[in-house]
Order: structure tokens, then sequence, then C-alpha cells
């Protein structure tokens, strides 16, 4: 079966003739059509766009003028992402009708690249939660277990890979939203350093914590995959001009040598001691592999939850004010006036978690509440910052459990602030800037994976990719699959 | 005498003159057909970013450098909350707490001595789109939002409430426009809009420190208008203050058809702005060089070059002044004064002839002037060295300004070179004089005036060519022997 393989592979299947890409996408086509009912990790498929794509890639292969290593790889993006012509929903009903004049720069670059877009994936509505249950059309659930969430927000995306309904899927990442829904569901997930890749095109949430990322089913497909959309984007003033180094290059390269820092803090109380064995037997296989490991100390991560929870919302406040009916999107029936068709719309565009916290976000920018929530909470950022700074002074990567638990029975949080302690563990890389990725790193006894964090210093993706790289060579969890077709097909369990 | 001093601040918003738009490539130009200049950064589309348009931060440069500002090294946006459909994002991308330049004066007389106006700050942003209402805004069915002009540069500039009369705030104005129209980082049409005005205004007890509550007024697109409003509110306020009424900070609209200023406080604009650090932005780090360069590059300005117009060609303060009016006007003149020996008779001559053509501040038309200032200067060696008289320099002149071409060439082809045969002239004088038996008794009998009389006919008789002076003298010579 074409899906079960990662990309490389399927890219050496298209080279030695073995395959095409209109065979990897039909296959494709098909197992998304026999498992996303039970799955929904899809919210638009672009069947005919994918096969007319995979037709060129085809032309390409027999000419034998391939592109490069994505060249007929089936992927599929975060509805988060803006694709032309194709509707970008964002998970929001305010958006269920949008349909971009544009393309997001990262999907530009993939196009070129000759990767062939699926679909788009679920989402918790404009990326806000960890569970993709706050997804104003369906939640998505969690391929290794029906009844438990994927993670979030970009659960879609997570579950589509380890379901192989894509090769390669592209998230997003403003508090966990990839590395999260990655360990949930047993896959790589990457957010690279803040400026790394390119946000044009990307429904912006939180602006200065945002970042796009890959999912992926091993170290090398997200190797390539960050290779495609890194680098500087004139049309995105934070995308940093820092050379692109070749990251498949190095993976081989080992981790012999390293520092690997151990943060006491990332060891919480009440976290899943399945999960702090798993780690702590990662870190066992990691030092065997000739990386040299020490504590380190970041002392303000306790905060970090807190400081988030006014930047991101205060930003996102005003990054959905555009949302107001006039100009795209859905525009309430009914209003007399503007006023009431900016409340209408607005009152029925969006769902409850995301009024939450544009609410919030208003609240913490108010005159007079200003210095006490949004410049505060910089001051707590530039601390979790230093605290990064100065760890990485002394060790080259950081390694850490991703979340304290593992995937969550669906609606069994319905407490806001419990959901937002599933982010307890991702959100201060975030706020630093820094580079971070989720490997599988064991599962527990019940078969849910748990997640391995690697942190990295600013733009060096290479450094984690080749530690990881490193780890999946003397580790098998990321070939483990879930055993979906058990499950009778267009039903879900309860 | 009124027992309050008047104290205005003006806050006014200058479009500016780059191609594009503030944050996205967009054409900036007026007049256009509906939301044709627009892509998803101007019309605020989701996943959209903001670009910095390096050529408007270099305006603001200039004209922070013209007006003495201190440039700020680190400078930074700020997005600006409020709810208006004409506004893409319903936040405005502006700069909040680190502006781009801040300290500066403006220089104005207004008819006292000399004053410095303090310049509080200059910073940039973008500007919002147009709402077309279909009828009047009350009971329209339907609007429509044109983003043609949203993102387009705009460039604040606010004063400190150092201006104390309506006179004072136009003169403030007018200085400042012609100060940004010389740099031509704005064209200063305050009726399409690329130049806007609003003033805060307040008064206290003469004599008192504090400043009382002050009150913005909107709405005032002419230098007349800044006046009139003012000078409203000055009427409004006083009596306000001399029943014992409390004045209500607020801002009110200036109606010029009604002559008043009503207030707009409502629900829409009840604003608290949530300004904050824009996020898509870095912090822009205008380095020292780049002011530097900058500067080596700022023209002379209207104040400087007045001074050496006198000093250099022998003008009046007036015609200083007015040459000054317009860059493009003393670029012109300049061009021509450099070209003659005779700067004055050029100053004469673009003040008397070419502003009867043109507007003096009008740059464009000016460059676009049929006689350039080479023509005018042919013209004038024309009557210099006394080919054409005075009289027919004036009708040539129309004619090369109606056909663009050059005095020498319409002076040939029509021949009006001036006579100045005596013999030909002779025989003119004597049969003027036969025809005119009764004025040359006048003349004789005392009454001078006749001469002026028999010149002109003279002149007529040879259609305008004659030379004044040889007229005059055989005139001279003829007459005593009639």
């Amino acid at each position: 079966m074409l899906t079960a393989l990662t990309a490389h592979e399927l890219g050496a299947r298209y080279r030695s003739g073995e395959a095409t890409p209109t065979q990897a996408v039909t296959e494709y086509l098909a197992r998304i059509d026999a498992l996303d009912p039970q799955v929904r990790a899809f919210l638009t498929v672009t069947r005919d766009e994918a096969l007319r794509r995979a037709a060129d890639a085809d032309a390409r292969f027999r000419a034998g003028t391939p592109r490069g290593p994505l060249d007929g790889v089936p992927i599929a993006l975060k509805d988060v992402l803006c694709t032309r012509g194709i509707r970008s929903t964002c998970g929001s009903k305010i958006l269920e009708r949008f349909v971009p004049p544009y393309d997001a720069t990262v999907v530009a670059r993939l196009y070129v690249a000759g990767a062939l877009l699926l679909g788009k994936l679920n989402m918790d509505e404009f990326a806000m939660g960890s569970s993709t249950e706050h997804s104003a059309f369906f939640p998505t659930r969690n391929p290794w277990d029906l009844a438990r969430v994927p993670g979030g927000s970009s659960g879609g995306a997570a579950a589509a890979v380890a379901a192989d309904m894509a090769a390669i899927t592209l998230g997003t990442d403003t508090g966990g939203s990839i590395r999260q829904p990655a360990a949930f569901s047993g896959v790589l997930g990457m957010k690279p350093t803040y400026g790394r890749v390119s946000r044009y095109g990307l429904i912006a949430f939180a602006s200065s914590l945002d970042q796009i990322g890959p999912f992926a089913k091993d170290v090398e497909d997200a190797a390539l995959m960050l290779q495609a959309i890194a680098g500087v984007d004139p049309m995105d003033s934070t995308s940093v001009g820092v050379p692109v180094p070749d990251y498949r290059a190095g993976l081989g390269e080992g981790i012999e040598g390293l520092t690997l820092g151990v943060p006491a803090e990332y060891f919480i109380d009440g976290m899943d001691p399945e999960v702090e064995e798993a780690i702590r037997a990662a870190i066992g296989a990691l030092e065997k592999l000739g990386a040299h490991t020490e504590p380190v100390s970041l002392p303000h991560t306790e905060y970090g939850l807190a400081a988030y929870y006014v930047i991101a919302p205060a930003e996102a406040s005003s990054n959905l004010a555009r949302y107001d009916g006039v100009k795209y999107g859905l525009r309430a029936p009914g209003a007399r006036d503007l006023i009431a068709m900016y409340s209408k719309t607005r009152a029925a565009g969006f769902g409850a978690e995301v009024k939450r916290r544009v609410m919030l976000g208003t609240y913490a920018l108010s005159a007079g509440y200003y210095d006490a929530y949004y410049g505060q909470a910089q001051k707590v950022r530039t601390l979790v910052r230093r605290d990064f700074d100065q760890a990485f002074e002394r060790v080259d990567l950081i390694v850490a459990p991703t979340t304290p638990g593992v995937a969550f029975k669906m609606g069994e949080k319905e407490d806001p602030l419990q959901m937002y302690l599933n982010d307890v563990l991702t959100i201060p890389v975030n706020l630093a800037g820094l580079p971070g990725v989720s490997i599988p790193g064991g599962f527990t006894q019940m078969g849910l994976p748990i997640g391995l964090q690697l942190i990295g210093r600013a733009f060096d993706e290479a450094k984690l990719l080749r530690a990881a790289h490193a780890y999946q060579q003397v580790t098998t969890w990321h070939k483990r699959k879930p055993t979906m077709e058990t499950n009778p097909v267009g039903r879900a369990p309860r | 005498m009124n027992n309050y001093e008047t104290v205005i601040g003006l806050e006014v918003h200058a479009q500016l003159l780059t191609g594009t738009k503030m944050f996205c490539g967009c054409r900036a130009a007026f007049g256009a057909a509906p939301n044709t200049q627009t892509c998803p950064v101007c019309q605020g589309m989701p996943g959209s970013l903001p670009v910095i348009n390096r050529r408007a931060i270099e305006f603001g440069i200039m004209t922070a450098l013209a007006i003495g500002c201190r440039v700020n090294a680190l400078n930074r946006f700020a997005r600006k909350h409020y709810y208006y459909p004409d506004m893409p994002k319903n936040y405005q991308i502006s700069q909040y707490e680190e502006p781009l330049a801040e300290h500066g004066h403006v220089a104005i007389e207004a008819g006292g001595p000399p004053r410095e106006i303090g310049v509080q700050r200059v910073h940039l942003e973008e500007d919002v789109g147009r709402l077309l209402h279909e009828g009047a805004l009350e009971t329209a069915q339907s609007s429509s939002v044109d983003f043609n002009r949203a993102g387009v540069p705009l460039m604040e500039i606010v004063s400190k409430p150092d201006l104390r009369s309506p006179e004072e705030a136009a003169a403030y104005l007018k200085a400042l426009r012609a100060i940004l129209v010389y740099l031509r980082v704005c064209d200063g049409n305050m009726e399409e809009g690329s130049l806007r005005c609003d003033a805060n205004i307040s008064l206290r007890p003469r004599g008192q420190t504090e400043y009382g509550t002050k009150v913005e007024i909107k709405n005032m697109n002419s230098f007349r208008n800044v006046r009139d409003a003012l000078e409203y509110e000055i009427h409004r306020q006083t009596r306000a203050l001399e029943t014992g009424e409390r004045i209500v900070q607020e801002t009110r609209l200036w109606d010029p058809d009604r002559a008043v200023t009503v207030s707009m406080r409502s629900k829409e604009f009840a604003h608290d702005y949530r300004y904050f650090p824009e996020p898509d932005l870095p912090p822009l780090d205008v380095q020292s060089a780049w002011v530097d360069e900058v500067r080596a590059r700022l023209p002379e300005l209207p104040v400087a070059r007045r001074a050496r117009f006198q000093g250099a060609y022998g003008l009046s303060a007036y015609e200083a002044d007015i040459l000054t009016q317009g860059r493009g006007l003393a670029d012109y003149f300049e061009a021509a004064a450099r070209d003659s020996d005779k700067p004055k008779i050029v100053a004469n001559w673009v003040l008397n002839e070419l502003l009867r053509e043109l507007p003096a501040d009008d740059d464009r038309a000016v460059a676009a002037s049929p006689i350039p200032p080479g023509n005018l200067v042919g013209l004038l060696r024309l009557m210099d060295d006394g080919t054409i008289s005075g009289k027919i320099a004036k009708d040539v002149f129309e004619k090369m300004y109606q056909s663009g071409e050059t005095a020498q060439a319409i002076v040939s082809r029509e021949g009006l070179t001036q006579v100045a045969d005596e013999g030909a002239l002779s025989a003119a004088v004597d049969l003027v004089l036969a025809e005119h038996a009764k004025v040359v008794e006048d003349y004789k009998a005392g009454k001078k005036a006749a001469l002026g009389f028999l010149v002109g006919q003279v002149m007529k008789a040879t259609q305008g060519k004659a030379s004044p002076g040889v007229v005059n003298r055989l005139l001279g010579e003829k007459l005593p022997k009639v």
C-alpha cells in the first residue's frame, strides 16, 4: 500500500518507476473515503485538483524531470492556510464559505515543489483549542482510539498523518498546536523557529506566536517538508533571512558529544506516570547514542501559561476584528443598522471558545488594564526567553515530555482551564520563539502514544532533526500504526 | 477685549505622494474606478501581512528634518482599534509610543511678529477606504465601500497647543502646507482630502496657566473652514463659559453650510483604541546614515529661498514671497534669471504675465508651461536689444503661451520687428500731424496730454511696430515746426 509509505519512500518508488503519483493519489483518496467518515480529519477533499496535479507529476517522472523530493507527494493542509480557489474556513462558521483569491506562501512553495494537495484539514476554530472539539463543523477523532481527541488545534493534520490519509501535512503552532496533537496522535510534529517559515496566508490567531510546521511519519519527511517551506519571504516582514541549511544532509551525523538539558520544571506534579517513565527511558536511549545529559532550570515555566493566555487572546482580539460581515465570510441577516450587523454576525459566526478569547484579549488591552495585563505578560515573556538563553549557554538541546498526559476522551475537558493546562509544556517554546519537535517516544499500556519533545536554539532546526533522527534509528515507536481497519467503515464508535 | 485666551493645537493629516500604498504594492493614485487598486493586504483579507513602504518612511524623514524634528532611531508601528466599515481590518496600523519623529517647529507670521509653533510629533499610518452611501447617510438603503484609498500612506503632524487665534492656526496650516508641497511629499489639496486638518481648541481665563477643557473639531476641508470653525467655536465656548456652563470634552463636526459645529458624540465614536505594538512589523531601525542621506538630498526650503532671492537677485520681499510659493515656480524663475542678466525684469514678467496664466503653487502646471524658462529669456532678449517693443512683447508672450513657439519664430513670421527706420517713421509722423491739426493746436496751446494721443496714432499707423523712442523724438522735433 502506497499510503503506508513515507514521502521519501514514495519518491523512491516514483523514480524507480514502481509507482506513479496518480496511483498514490488514487490510493490516498480511497483511504480517505474509507476512513475519514470515522476520523473526520478533512473539512474539504480536493479530489479533482489532486488528480489533475498528479497527472502533471506523472508526466514529469515519465520525462525524467521530477522537481525534487516532494514532487508527486500527496499532502494536506490545516484549514488555517489560505488556498487560492479552495475554501479556507479556519474551522469557523464565519469563514465557512470564504474562498481566498491567493495562496499562502507555503502553499505556493509546495505547489512549485510538485506536492499534490488532497484537501484541507479540521482544526479548532481559529486554532484556539487543544482537542479539535472546538471546530465549528465537527470534532476529529484520534485514530488510536476513536473515543479520544487527536489533540489540537491541528488535530486534523495530526490524525490525517496518523491514519495514513496524507503523506505529510502542515499545521500551525501558537502554543503547542502542532506538537501536542503530534504527541496525542503518535506522529512527528515540528514547530520551526518564529520567522523561519513565512506566515503570509496563515489566517492569524496570535501573530507573534503563530508558526507553520509539518506533521510527518518520520524525521526525513519532516526535513524534506521544512526544506521546501523555510526561508525569508518579502511578504512577511517577520520572516528572517538566516540561511536555510540542507536539513536532510545533516541527519546522519548522530548526536555523540551533544549536551542535552533536562528541565526539572517540565516534569510537573500530577503528570501521567507512564508519560514520565517513557520520557526518562527516551532520555536513556539518547544517552546511549552518545549524548551527554544534564539538568537545566527554566524557572519561569510556571508563569508561561498565564502570560500566554494574555498575549495570545490580546493579539487574537485584534486579528479577529476584521470578521465583521462587511467584506467576506458570513453576514448575519436581519440587522437594521451597522452595530447590529457587527454584533449579529460575530454572535452567529464565532463559537464559544473564540468569543471567550476575544473578550479576554479585549479586556487585557483596555485602557487602564494594559499595563497590568499585556505589559506584565510581555515582561514574563522576556523572562521565559531569558531562561532558555541561559540554558542554551550550556546545552545544545532540551529534552522533555511534550504533554503531561496522553490523549483524553472527547468531552472530558469541558472546563476551559483544564483544557489550557494541556499546553503548559509547549507554550514556553512559542513565547521564546524557539524551534521544537515532538516525536513518538513510547506508548501507554492502553496503547496511546506518548510524545517526546526536543527544543533547540533559534534557527537550529538542523540539530533538532539530527537528534530526532538518531532516536528514530534506534526506536520503532514511529513505525507503529493504529489498527484502523478493525472499525466498521462509516460508523464512529461512541 | 475678551477675558479668555484661546489655545489651539492642530493635527494635520497629509496623504503622501508615494507611487504605492503604505503596506502593499497597490497604486496609491486618486480617482480610479472603485476597488480597482486593491489587494488582499489593503482589503484586510485573512492571512495577509503588511510590509513597510520605504519611500513613505523617507518622505516622513524629509518632513521631519524640514521642520527641525528629531528622527527616532527606533520606530514602531502600533494597531489602533475601532470598528468602521471603511477600515478593512477594523484596526489602523499607525504609530503610538514610538513615532517617526518628535520635537520640531514651524515658523509663522500672522499679522504680528514671527512666531515658532512647536510640533509634537510626526508619525505615519495608513488611510482608510471611502464609503459611498445611496442617498443620505441616515436614510441610505445601501452603502458601498471603495478600498482604493485604504492603505494610502498618511503622515500625521501634531502641533503643540501653541496657537492662540484662528489666524495663527490658518497661518500655521499654510506654512506647513507650503513645506509639504515644496518637499513634494504631499500635493496639499484640501478639497480632495489629500491634506486634512483637525483642531483641538480650548479657552482659559487670561493669566491662567492650566489649559481649559478641549474640544476636537473635524471636517474642515479648506483654510477658510479652519478659520470659520475656530471662530465659531471661540464664540460658542466663550458664551458657555460666561453663562457658567461646563465645556464638555467631545468631538464636534464643522458644518460649513450652517456655519456651526455639531457634537458627534455617539456610541460609534466612544473609543478606547486599545493600542498595542503591531506584531506583524518588527521595529524599524532608522539608522542615522539613512537620515543623513535624506538630509543631503533635502531641497532648499521656502524661507531660506525667499531670503536668497532677495539678496541674490535684488527682489523685493513681496516678489520673493510670491516667487517661492511653489517649488516649481521658484525653480522656473531661477532657471530664467540665471540665463538672463536682468533678473528683476525676469521677475516682473513671471509675476505679471506668467502668473496671469498659471497658479503660483501648481508645480505641475508650471513644469508644463508652454513657455519654458529659456523661451521667456529669449523673448526678453528681443525686447532688450530693441528688436521688438514692450507692447509687442506682451502680444508675443500670449502667442507663445498659445502655441508653445519661441519668440523668435513668432516675431520673424509675423514681421513684428520694431520699426526704427527714421525715414519710414518720419513720413508716418508727418501724415498723423497733417490729419490731426486740431490736436496739434491743442498741444501748442499747452495741452501736453495731446502728445500721447499723437504717439498712439503713429503706433497705430505702424501696427505697433514703431519704436516709441524714435516716434517721441520725431514728434518733438516736428511739432514746433507745424
